[in-house]
């Protein structure tokens, strides 16, 4: 009953032919998240995102973890639905587990935990029933730093830094002219903080309260939330419309 | 676009105010009594905190309907689910059933809940469920139409460690408040307490919670303030 995916077979439990009616597919986000920020760093990747579920235009949720480790090298950070997130946890908790059962020493690295999402976004978007995400996978498996990104159309791609929402608008053009290879965790923090900055200032869906998570080759960390400061105090903030009364 | 098309980023308003509190040794569930179908108020008397199991309830927002059929569906499985265990379920054993059901026809369903109960593992918990399905575990939830109203008054008023008359009375005020303005909101407030020892219901009328702004003190009739208050101008042209 309740585990089928397929809205055809839900209109069962529902009853009625008027829910037939409204089975449309394509779905509608409700619960959402904002940006998610990726760059990688020395020693491996470094992550970001705020910890809120937005309701529309309401800040309803500010305590959301938005990014969760994946197995032993990865870890995955969503914007867009949360629902649909904790659905993608799910997936890959059954995913890491049928991996460990192997007991063959083996486990599932970055790349391959990307590419599996890709799958499932892209077969999804194909039946026109997407789970309404744009993620972002890091880690780092035997010295190697994987950063890759995969949305609710199946676009999916790697690189050195990425991003989802308005940070794809704001903060990649910081990333593109301030990133280089072989960032310091001082440096890489930094330099994702004045992103998330600026996302604070410019994104209305932005909360003051953020994580940073660092997976290097000895696991995945997160750190406490904490908060931004800001900066209000320049003198053209103080009287802007004096040249131009009415004007904003 | 049209404006008279509805803010296509605005999910649909609920009529309801519901909320949940988690106090020191339990959780206080709070709802108004109004259903309403359009303009008309099908039911000035509803009760909208559901029980599930002894120790779990759940309030019930959106569609009166889809609530109910997710609250009969889960009751269902929790039965079944503590016969098999020989022991009452967890609160988040419901609240994620609540979640199945919700996620798996969110096509379907409108129906924002919030699961609240106390269990000896974990003590008193509430998990909100809003539209889509997510599962989200909080000190206090708040939903429905009449919850727009409370964001900046729980900002304000809530902190950790009420005792359960604290709570209770924060409940019952953030209720009524919503009540004055929020129409699709209007009755009287029911709380439910649960606790390690067991399920109280209580019912507050009009009369329980102060006056707000521009609100008067109800009257029986015009006549009486007439003839109390001879002394000073008994009509005013």
């Amino acid at each position: 009953m309740g585990t089928s995916k397929n809205s055809a077979y839900a209109y069962q439990i529902v009853g009625g032919w008027d829910r037939l009616a409204s089975l449309n597919t394509w779905g509608y986000p409700y619960v959402t998240g904002t940006s998610v920020i990726g760059i990688k760093y020395k020693d491996g990747i470094l992550m970001t995102a705020d910890m809120g579920g937005s309701y529309g235009s309401t800040l309803r949720y500010k305590s959301v973890e938005r990014m969760k480790p994946v197995g032993k090298h990865s870890l995955l950070g969503a914007s867009g639905e949360i629902s649909d997130f904790q659905e993608i946890l799910s997936y890959l908790d059954e995913l890491i587990l049928y991996d460990n059962m192997w007991d063959d020493g083996n486990s599932l690295g970055p790349k391959e935990v990307h590419n599996y999402l890709t799958r499932v976004m892209y077969n999804r978007r194909n039946k026109f029933n997407p789970l309404w995400n744009s993620l972002v996978l890091g880690g780092i498996k035997n010295g190697q730093k994987y950063l890759g990104t995969v949305n609710m159309i199946g676009v999916h791609f790697e690189d050195n830094h990425v991003a989802t929402g308005f940070g794809n608008h704001l903060a990649r053009p910081i990333l593109r002219d301030e990133w280089h290879e072989n960032l310091s965790f001082e440096e890489g923090v930094k330099l994702l903080e004045k992103c998330m900055r600026v996302l604070l200032y410019r994104d209305r869906s932005a909360v003051n309260k953020l994580q940073i998570a660092k997976i290097t080759e000895e696991g995945v960390t997160l750190s406490k939330p904490y908060a931004l400061k800001t900066f209000w105090q320049f003198s053209a903030f103080q009287n802007p419309t004096v040249g131009a009364e009415g004007s904003w | 676009m049209d404006p008279s098309m509805a803010d296509l980023n605005s999910p649909h308003s609920m009529g309801t105010t519901i909320i949940g509190v988690t106090y020191d040794g339990g959780v206080i569930l709070g709802a108004d009594s109004r259903t309403s179908t359009g303009m008309y108020v099908a039911n000035r008397a509803s009760d909208k905190i559901t029980k599930l199991t002894d120790n779990v309830y759940l309030c019930r927002s959106g569609s009166a309907a889809d609530s109910q059929i997710v609250s009969d569906y889960v009751r269902y499985y929790l039965h079944q689910h503590t016969i098999q265990l020989g022991q009452p379920a967890t609160v988040k054993v419901a609240a994620n059933l609540v979640r199945l059901i919700s996620y798996n026809n969110k096509n379907m369903l409108q129906t924002g809940l919030i699961v609240g109960g106390w269990d000896k593992y974990n003590g008193g918990k509430i998990y909100g469920v809003p539209l889509g399905g997510t599962i989200i575990e909080q000190p206090f939830a708040i939903g429905g139409s009449g919850s727009t109203y409370l964001y900046g008054f729980f900002d304000q008023e809530w902190k950790d460690g009420m005792t359960k008359d604290e709570a209770e009375k924060l409940v019952v005020k953030a209720v009524s408040l919503a009540i004055a303005r929020d129409g699709a909101s209007g009755g009287f407030v029911r709380t439910v307490i649960i606790n390690s020892e067991g399920v109280t219901r209580n019912f507050y009328p009009g009369d329980a919670f102060p006056l707000w702004h521009e609100e008067l003190e109800p009257q029986n009739s015009l006549l009486d303030i007439l003839s109390s208050s001879s002394s000073s101008e008994p009509m005013v042209s």
